[in-house]
């Protein structure tokens, strides 16, 4: 982006779900720097803010707050500090997921009763909580946008609850996307290819899994955060005016792949017969 | 790859990742107890010796890596 660096100026936002500077929500946030919109980040727990704070200060971030999405409670303190700081918000990232270690491991069909709340409350509930406090909030023009991935459509190894959990953020956002509407507030996801953060590294086989959506999407390489964060500057900005209740992939075109490239099968043997090599723990 | 090269690529990583001097980064120092990680930290560093050495850490092999001697072994074991 070499010309215009002004799209997100004078708009204002938070950006809930940056764990470090692997994160997608930090890839998002960079861009929209870059582009001169002003940041606020939340946090949960004091490990995470060890690593958000120097990210913060590098953007010049004007909020820096704790925020369990859990607890309706602590979202509306985020947003009471939001008004004070700000008056008002243009726009909110959330990329916050939550699925337990084993129910990530095991078959979909033992997920735990509790396991599966757990994921949908703090998964998916957790974008309408956000939305419903942050809409008084919301100036005319304003975007909410959250994180989604292929696995919400598609049965992926290992995805499980969270593709389940993804599924009902999804349908979540066509929802809210028809009630913001009247306050001309826009809510969208986007769908982002597999990226090595900290929260994929809770997905057994990821190195294949990265590897086979390099080697069989259209354009032949996986995606980093500094490009999902120009797709969601597009959502984010009035680029976008006319988009809402879209789940925008940004996946190198792999979703709409319906079978794996031929060129791809003798790389991918190499592959399977390198992981057989390592041992099963 | 030799086993000091290794050794030497582990500790650069721990010394970058933790902030920590490197003639505290022995091969018996755990990452938890000496060199004052984090869990967090743990699960970033078995990330960097995974992209740095192109191999793949599973939780459960992760969850024994507790020195840096640990790490330098599964190294030597699995690197490709």
């Amino acid at each position: 982006m070499s010309e215009n660096l002004s799209l997100m100026q004078g708009k204002r936002g938070l950006v809930m779900g940056v764990a470090n500077d692997r994160s997608i929500a930090w890839g998002i946030a960079k861009q929209v720097h870059a582009q001169g919109g002003s940041l606020g980040f939340t946090y949960q727990g004091d490990a995470l803010l060890k690593r958000v704070r120097p990210l913060a200060e590098q953007v010049e971030a004007e909020i820096l707050e704790s925020c369990d999405v859990g607890d309706d409670d602590s979202i509306q303190a985020v947003f009471d500090k939001v008004k004070e700081v700000w008056g008002g918000l243009d726009f909110v990232v959330h990329a916050i997921a939550y699925a337990d270690r084993n129910e990530l491991k095991d078959k979909y069909v033992h997920t735990s009763r509790e396991g599966f709340l757990r994921s949908m409350d703090i998964s998916c509930y957790s974008f309408t909580a956000v939305a419903q406090k942050a809409l008084p909030l919301m100036r005319p023009g304003g975007s909410l946008l959250t994180l989604s991935y292929f696995g919400a459509e598609r049965v992926m190894p290992h995805y499980n609850v969270m593709g389940v959990a993804k599924a009902a953020l999804e349908a979540s956002v066509r929802y809210l996307a028809a009630d913001l509407g009247d306050d001309g507030v826009r809510v969208n996801a986007i769908s982002a290819g597999p990226i090595r953060t900290l929260a994929a590294s809770g997905i057994g086989d990821f190195r294949y899994i990265l590897k086979w959506n390099e080697l069989n999407s259209p354009l032949r390489r996986n995606v980093t955060i500094d490009q999902v964060g120009s797709s969601a500057v597009y959502l984010l900005s009035d680029l976008g005016s006319a988009v809402t209740g879209e789940v925008h992939h940004v996946d190198s075109g792999y979703h709409t792949v319906g079978m794996m490239a031929v060129d791809a099968a003798p790389q991918l043997a190499d592959l399977l017969e390198s992981l057989k090599r390592e041992p099963s723990p | 790859m030799s086993d000091n090269d290794i050794g030497e690529r582990v500790k650069k990583i721990v010394v970058e990742h933790l902030g920590v001097e490197e003639g505290k980064v022995t091969d018996s120092a755990s990452f938890i107890d000496d060199l004052g990680a984090d869990s967090l930290d743990t699960v970033e560093l078995v990330m960097a010796f995974e992209e740095e050495f192109g191999c793949e850490i599973p939780d459960d092999a992760a969850e024994k890596i507790v020195t840096v001697k640990d790490a330098v072994n599964f190294i030597q074991e699995h690197a490709a």
